[in-house]
């Protein structure tokens, strides 16, 4: 039998609560430091794919560039509550311009 | 700048073979650049469209969510859903696109087989968290390829950049260093071989005197 990764959510109470019922590890967190320990405890306990909610996010920037370059766990932003806050897509923009060194996206858009 | 060596032969020939190796090099690692360059930007398109939709139903669902907490209340929903009848596990397997390795998600749901994906029995619950998770659950394959997608983008553009630094070193640093370090020892040995003919004609005249 193969290896099988967890996958783990973590964000704000609301808004994670809802990805129990898919049989995902939930963990609610509040401040940016319980969200960083979140993080980090799950990457140690081989979870395979992290759900981060932006709003939480925005606060532990540096946590979620610590993984980006690791092959596992993959950390993936979500929107929380509130809707999208443009996080995510901004990231995929910032991994455009690193890799091409313009922003071939936004052009076709505008 | 040129390579501090002495003008030798020797020097001249190890020279030519790292130069050679060096085109070689930058050749190989200019294909590879090009190579990923195009897997990149194909997938970073499929990215960007799939985030921004499931960001939106994401959201959409979420919302869902909200609006069966405020009419179940948000003890009984936690209560409801607080025992899920099925865990979702993830079998991750390597691809390589280039010499980047990208992991491939798939899910495993582990749990009763023909178990309804509500955790709950109908009873206490209403109708509304019903659909709010029944569209999460549809959600999920979208998120999981998301997940799929954006890893291997990020780790490709990682991928990209130490290509294209490796490549610029090579163009503009190496391979001129090289080639003009080549050309001072040419023009050195030459001109030492010049010297010296320029020095035996000039004993051989003075012998006949």
């Amino acid at each position: 039998m193969i290896f099988m990764y967890k996958i783990g959510v973590v964000g704000e109470k609301d808004a994670v609560i809802a990805f129990l019922s898919l049989g995902m590890t939930v963990k609610g967190v509040e401040n940016a430091k319980e969200a960083q320990m979140a993080i980090d405890g799950m990457a140690r306990e081989g979870y395979g794919l992290i759900f981060v909610t932006e709003t939480i996010a925005k606060e532990i920037d540096e946590t979620i560039e610590r993984y980006k370059n690791s092959f596992l766990p993959a950390v993936i932003l979500i929107p929380g509550v509130q809707g999208s806050l443009g996080i995510g897509l901004q990231k995929i923009k910032d991994n455009v311009e690193k890799a091409v060194g313009v922003d071939i996206l936004s052009k076709k858009e505008g | 700048m040129r390579l501090n060596v002495n003008p030798t032969r020797m020097e001249l020939s190890r020279l030519k073979k790292r130069l050679k190796v060096a085109v070689r090099g930058h050749k190989l690692l200019k294909d590879k650049q090009d190579e990923l360059m195009k897997k990149f930007i194909d997938l970073i398109k499929k990215n960007n469209e799939l985030r921004l939709k499931v960001e939106e139903e994401l959201t959409k669902s979420l919302k869902d969510f909200m609006m069966a907490r405020a009419v179940m209340g948000t003890e009984a929903l936690e209560e409801a859903i607080a025992m899920p009848a099925e865990t979702i596990k993830l079998d991750v397997t390597k691809k390589n696109i280039m010499s980047v390795n990208v992991p491939i998600m798939n899910f495993v749901r582990e749990g009763s087989e023909n178990a309804s994906i509500y955790p709950y029995g109908f009873f206490a619950t209403t109708g509304e968290l019903d659909a709010a998770i029944k569209k999460l659950y549809d959600i999920m394959p979208h998120l999981l390829e998301l997940a799929e997608v954006e890893k291997s983008c990020q780790l490709m553009a990682d991928e990209i950049e130490k290509t294209r630094r490796r490549v610029n070193a090579l163009e503009y640093v190496m391979i001129p260093q090289l080639k003009e370090t080549i050309k001072y020892i040419t023009m050195k040995l030459d001109e030492n071989e010049r010297g010296t003919l320029t020095r035996l004609m000039k004993i051989k005249s003075m012998m006949q005197k």
